[in-house]
């Protein structure tokens, strides 16, 4: 080898070499940016007594930082649910995040309670429950649903979005299961424990 | 001087050429690496200037990362520490590196000062080289301090403690100096708010200021060699050096082995012994601030005890301070302090390497009985050794010119 190509050969091994550790040298700083084993901790599934919840009425808890809904829905309210399947942008939930087993009408594995993020799809707001039928403010087509005060956008007993509002998807559904008759998790997925 | 023609040719990439004709770049790497020409006959001596570097850079990085989830409060600092070593990713790596970088950051520069007292780097016309190394010294014993305090255990207290108290030994002001120093009426919260501010931004700001007026200084006049001769008084027919090679690529690729050779004692002691027995990190700092109990056996950091052994030494408290503050303040003298014409230790008399010897001696026995109980046989030795380190400093500018030189050569001596 000549000199010269000998001396290039050196500078792009060296330069290759120290390339390489340079990316070893990056993961430390990289990774701790990553969440703690304590913001891990902190976002470990949760359990709920779902005893006290009242047909028709909603509590709202907070999992990973998040609102998370769980609604207990009436007979009257599961009634309502299916009607408005034309207006609805995703109705089969096919465009939409959920565990496989809420990929259904109800979204959820026991119709009564559907356990949703109360996170709009659109940009992040916490939609409100307007669960009154044709209330002024919704219009005389309204059968119960969820709003979203920030673009407007409007939701189903499900969390099914409707048609022509700023949110692409229906809301979220995390993962869930339960535990017994009156204990739910939230946080881990019923096929996750089979698999 | 560079030719017109040259200066076209510098870069043949059009998007540095285009950022060159608005920006001095190849101005810049011309005057500070690839027509940087430093003597050929570096020894080893001459690598600490550049391993200093690679320790600041790796001080700012670890320590930004650090700070973002470290707390600065009195309730919460301890135990954020904690939970970076041990929940945070790679957490323990970054406190690691950091604490451990503090102590090689003094190893380091003791050894670069050290290189500049063998070979008269101080003398004339480096002075003011000198002088912002000083300060930079100091600007790092600060920082240092101040960081010991940051992680709040009982260390860190009592060390706050003692030396914010040492201001208290100043007649008239110094009981209100310490209250102003502590923003409080003793050793708190606040105070503990105010030095997380100076050590991640105020001195670390000073530091990088002064880096930047150090080198700036030192290659606007050109740096020393091991023979302590001007290189720039021998010029060939383009104006470069005839002893100097470019800084870029030759001292470079040089220093670039030197940075692995560093990197692999440092990372060794990072992972194998970031405690380094108590002298990096000590065991009485792994419980709480207990402003009830102080630890039996205090002592500061390793880089401290030759001034903490002076300070001990004297048997009076504003004396001791005055002692420990001249102690450190000596060096900056050095280049008024040493009559010798003569810069290399290599064509000096027998007296200074007698006396840079016996300071070298004095300095690390100090450094050793900082660390002993200051009692009996240890305050002694105390006492002699702290009469020898100023007498280095003192009677410098007598024995230096008594010294018989060598005769200096013209040109660099260079084993082939």
């Amino acid at each position: 080898m000549s000199k010269l190509g000998r001396r290039k050969f050196l500078s792009i091994a060296t330069s290759v070499t120290g390339a390489v550790g340079g990316i070893f040298a990056l993961t430390p700083f990289i990774s701790s940016f990553q969440p703690s084993k304590r913001a891990k901790a902190l976002g470990a599934a949760i359990k709920i007594n779902i005893e006290k919840i009242e047909p028709g009425s909603i509590v709202k808890v907070i999992w990973k930082g998040m609102p998370v809904w769980i609604l207990h829905r009436s007979e009257k309210m599961l009634d309502k649910i299916d009607s408005s399947i034309d207006e609805l942008r995703d109705p089969n939930s096919e465009l939409s995040v959920q565990p496989n087993f809420a990929k259904n009408t109800f979204r959820s594995i026991k119709p009564e309670y559907l356990v949703v993020e109360g996170v709009c799809t659109h940009l992040g707001c916490a939609p409100i429950e307007k669960f009154a039928i044709a209330p002024a403010d919704m219009g005389p087509d309204w059968k119960g649903g969820f709003f979203c005060p920030c673009h407007g956008s409007k939701f189903d007993l499900s969390g099914r979005v409707f048609a022509g509002v700023p949110a692409p998807s229906n809301l979220r559904i995390p993962p869930h299961r339960y535990e017994n008759e009156t204990t739910l998790i939230i946080g881990e997925n019923e096929e996750e424990e089979n698999a | 001087m560079p030719s017109d023609n040259k200066q076209e040719v510098y870069f043949s990439n059009p998007m540095l050429k285009w950022v060159d004709e608005r920006f001095p770049l190849s101005k810049v790497l011309r005057e500070h690496a690839t027509e940087y020409y430093a003597s050929k006959n570096f020894n080893i001596w001459y690598i600490f200037g550049v391993l200093s570097t690679v320790v600041l850079v790796l001080m700012l990085l670890t320590g930004i990362f650090l700070t973002m989830n470290y707390k600065p409060s009195a309730a919460e600092a301890f135990n954020s520490v904690e939970y970076i070593m041990r929940s945070v990713e790679y957490g323990w790596l970054m406190r690691y590196m950091h604490s451990t970088g503090a102590s090689f950051f003094f190893i380091v520069l003791y050894l670069h000062m050290f290189r500049g007292m063998l070979y008269g780097s101080y003398k004339n016309p480096r002075e003011l080289i000198w002088l912002l190394g000083m300060m930079l010294y100091f600007c790092l014993m600060a920082e240092a301090f101040l960081g010991y305090i940051l992680p709040w255990g009982n260390m860190s207290y009592w060390a706050a403690q003692v030396i914010v108290n040492l201001f208290g030994t100043i007649p008239f002001i110094g009981d209100t100096l310490v209250e102003w120093i502590r923003g409080d009426y003793y050793i708190s919260d606040i105070t503990l708010n105010r030095f997380f501010a100076l050590h991640v931004i105020a001195v670390p700001l000073a530091i990088l200021g002064l880096v930047f007026a150090h080198i700036v200084a030192l290659h606007h006049i050109g740096s020393n060699n091991p023979d302590g001769i001007e290189i720039k008084d021998n010029k060939d027919a383009q104006g470069k050096p005839i002893d100097g090679v470019a800084f870029h690529p030759f001292h470079t690729s040089k220093d670039l082995v030197w940075i692995t050779i560093f990197l692999i004692l440092y990372f060794g002691a990072v992972f194998f012994a970031p405690e380094m027995g108590g002298l990096f990190l000590e065991v009485d700092n792994f419980e709480p601030a207990n402003p009830l109990k102080t630890p039996e056996h205090i002592v500061p950091s390793w880089y401290f005890t030759p001034y903490y052994a002076i300070l001990r030494s004297i048997p009076d408290s504003l004396l001791g301070f005055i002692a420990l503050v001249s102690a450190v303040l000596c060096f900056v003298f050095l280049p008024w302090l040493d009559k010798c014409k003569v810069k290399s230790i290599r064509y000096r008399g027998w007296q200074y390497k007698v006396a840079l010897a016996i300071f070298v001696i004095s300095f690390v026995s100090l450094g050793y009985l900082g660390m002993q109980p200051s009692s009996g046989i240890y305050l002694i030795l105390a006492r002699l050794f702290t009469v020898v380190y100023f007498s280095f400093f003192l009677l410098m500018p007598f024995y230096t010119r008594l010294e018989k030189t060598k005769p200096v050569p013209d040109r660099v001596v260079y084993k082939k």
